[in-house]
């Protein structure tokens, strides 16, 4: 995870508090008021009433009829629409959604998007997770609607973008299902983890090194395993993402390294320990480097769960041992 | 960029070896050049003054004593029990010394390049990235980081900034002399300023092929010291080269600078002088770049405050930028780990920082002196 779009998250993040994310349930009146609601529960996803409205990260948005020619400009959203159901109905992604391997990848960007691309693929339903140089406004005055869908700055703000995208897309009870599913996942796994520890551990983004602070998402998770972040001594000055000093990091030498760097920048336990003075970590020692996957670290979908697992178990063999 | 591109008449008058100017009778000096030994020798305390400061304070508390006292152990035929920690040894030589002696390195090389350029193009705004060096080690340290997955970053980021710096200027050199036969500095300069915006342009496109990796090349872009006993070992050779070749060719930059017929006239080869310190200043140039990134602004703050303070000679000049940019930089990477430590700010903004205010300062005063 690069804080590129780490930057974009903390200017978003605002944003997002501020719109909430009630759609679901505003959405859930909205087809109770037009169909039986037994009724809605029993029917196909094409059975979901539409127009519904969708509070995104840019405002209520309308959404006339089930769309059936979606394109995701963001590989978080691509794997939310792909878990909820909605994939048969995503004519392109962007060409940084990896995710699942069914989704039809595209030359498309959602950093430098292009909407004479973007409307060549003939959209009912664009999904984004920043507005960058406008787009969301050309595409609204194009008629094609746009939900943008930031990244997420806590655990419930990914489950409603999971609802959010469930509701736009007519696949509701899936949605619901998903995001239940997550919460009582990750709900179980941080119960079982062993918490009498006071463990402390450190999260790179790059050998920089960046860090992220507690109150990142990502910090926010090994918040819930009872983690203390070394990164939380920097001042609040350096931003949720503070640049540390290597000396810093060595001298707290932190129970557990977390690397989010292992896809872009080819980092590992046998790299760390060649950096100058790091060798003597304790972590490295005692081989408690977690190689976590760039994305799974940096994409606040569906896999959060994956990446939940990773760390309960890293935090389990640390404690135990 | 238009500033750059006229051939300077702003310098200050140099003072030029008083035997070469008897003959071409003209301006005789005020004083006679030479080395300063009172003022080169507290320039050198003040380097140790500052390298010391350095080392005792970090994000990581070490116990100055010990510190101290570590440090005196790590000196050859000495020996002193500090009481640190294995891990406060480490942290202090192999990340905090390493550390302070490559800023100190890379600043001496920068100022002691942005002199040799100024000198060469008798242009008090040149600057060690004036052709095209920079933008070539932009280029291919953002192909590198584009490309791969950083798995060889030690070695190869250095190799490919290096070789990017070198080929951007020898690009400008071979377009200034296609494109003005005998033109002079101006096209030189021009021709750097068009190589640097091709590059630069290359650069961005590739930048936007992997907008993950944007961080990276920002980050390599802003500079970093940080690079351990390897980076240390690397840069040496060619640092000593490179300032052993510039700090002789001083006396014959003097006499340039009264003007090439004149100094033609002294019986010296222009051409060939120019082309020495050009080649040795871009060597200096490419070392740094290789393993810190872009740092601004050292490469012309320093040469000036130089000036400034003893003279205008490049006997002098060059001497003194390579112990000021050492001091610049150390202290600036000092600031840019401790300011809101334990965070870092990248070195890059902590130059500009002191930089630009200067820069604006040294326009202003050169064009005082024109009018």
């Amino acid at each position: 995870m690069r804080p590129v779009r780490i930057a974009l998250v903390g200017a978003l993040s605002g944003v997002l508090a501020l719109s909430g994310c009630a759609g679901s349930t505003e959405g859930a009146g909205n087809t109770g008021s037009t169909a039986d609601p037994s009724a809605t529960t029993a029917q196909s996803p094409q059975g979901a009433a539409f127009p519904v409205t969708v509070q995104a990260g840019n405002g209520p948005v309308v959404v006339q009829k089930r769309p059936e020619r979606i394109v995701s400009l963001s590989p978080t959203a691509t794997e939310n629409l792909f878990a909820v159901g909605a994939g048969p109905q995503v004519v392109a992604v962007d060409d940084q959604s990896n995710h699942p391997a069914q989704a039809p990848k595209t030359t498309l960007s959602g950093f430098k998007p292009n909407v004479e691309a973007i409307v060549a693929k003939k959209p009912d339903l664009v999904v984004l997770a920043n507005d960058i140089d406008g787009v969301v406004g050309k595409l609204g005055a194009l008629g094609v609607p746009v939900l943008v869908e930031p990244a997420a700055a806590k655990l419930d703000d990914a489950y409603d973008q999971i609802t959010d995208l469930g509701l736009a897309t007519g696949n509701v009870d899936r949605a619901e299902e998903v995001a239940d599913g997550m919460r009582k996942q990750i709900e179980a796994l941080a119960a079982e983890a062993p918490k009498d520890k006071k463990l402390t551990y450190y999260h790179e983004l790059d050998s920089t090194p960046y860090s992220a602070t507690s109150t990142t998402f990502i910090g926010q998770i090994y918040g819930l395993f009872g983690l203390t972040n070394i990164a939380d001594k920097a001042p609040d000055a350096a931003g949720g993402y503070p640049k540390l000093s290597a000396e810093f990091v060595v001298k707290a030498d932190p129970d557990i390294v977390f690397l989010a760097d292992t896809k872009c920048c080819g980092q590992s336990r046998e790299t760390l320990a060649k950096r100058p003075g790091w060798s003597g970590l304790s972590a490295i020692k005692k081989d408690r480097v977690v190689a976590l996957d760039d994305d799974l670290a940096s994409r606040w979908g569906p896999r959060v769960v994956d990446l939940v697992k990773q760390v309960g178990e890293a935090v389990r063999k640390t404690a135990t041992s | 960029m238009t500033d750059l591109s006229r051939p300077s008449t702003g310098s200050s008058s140099p003072e030029v070896a008083p035997g070469l100017l008897r003959t071409a009778g003209r301006r005789l000096p005020r004083r006679t050049a030479g080395p300063r030994p009172f003022v080169t020798l507290a320039a050198c305390l003040l380097l140790l003054a500052s390298m010391l400061a350095a080392l005792l304070v970090g994000a990581a508390d070490i116990a100055p004593r010990g510190a101290a006292l570590q440090l005196l152990d790590w000196l050859p035929f000495v020996s002193a029990d500090s009481g640190l920690a294995p891990v406060e040894r480490a942290l202090l030589l192999e990340l905090r010394l390493p550390r302070v002696l490559l800023a100190a390195i890379v600043g001496g090389l920068l100022a002691c390049a942005g002199a040799g350029y100024q000198g060469v193009f008798r242009n008090p705004l040149a600057d060690p990235y004036l052709l095209g060096a920079a933008a070539g080690a932009g280029l291919t340290t953002t192909a590198v980081i584009v490309f791969t997955t950083g798995e060889g970053d030690t070695l190869l980021v250095p190799g490919a900034a290096f070789a990017g710096a070198i080929g951007g200027v020898l690009l400008a050199y071979a377009l200034g002399n296609v494109a003005g036969r005998g033109g002079g500095t101006a096209t030189l300069v021009l021709a750097g300023v068009a190589v640097t915006s091709f590059l630069t342009a290359v650069q961005t496109f590739l930048q936007q092929l992997d907008v993950e990796e944007l961080q990276r090349v920002y980050g390599w872009i802003l500079g970093n010291v940080g690079g351990g006993w390897e980076q240390v070992r690397l840069i040496l050779p060619y640092a000593a080269v490179s300032v052993v070749v510039m700090l002789l060719y001083g006396r014959l930059l003097d006499v340039l600078s009264v003007g090439d017929d004149e100094a033609a006239s002294l019986g010296v080869n222009v051409a060939r002088v120019r082309l020495v310190v050009l080649l040795a200043a871009s060597l200096a140039t490419a070392s740094a770049v290789a393993v810190s990134g872009l740092i601004g602004f050292v490469g012309i703050v320093v040469p000036h405050v130089v000036r400034r303070l003893a003279g205008g000679s490049y006997r002098v000049v060059l001497p003194l930028s390579l112990v000021g940019g050492a001091v610049f930089l150390v202290l600036a990477d000092l600031a840019a780990r401790t300011v809101i430590a334990p965070a870092e700010l990248p070195i890059g903004v902590v130059t500009a920082f002191a930089g630009a205010p200067f820069f604006v300062a040294v326009l202003r005063l050169t064009r005082r002196v024109e009018t």
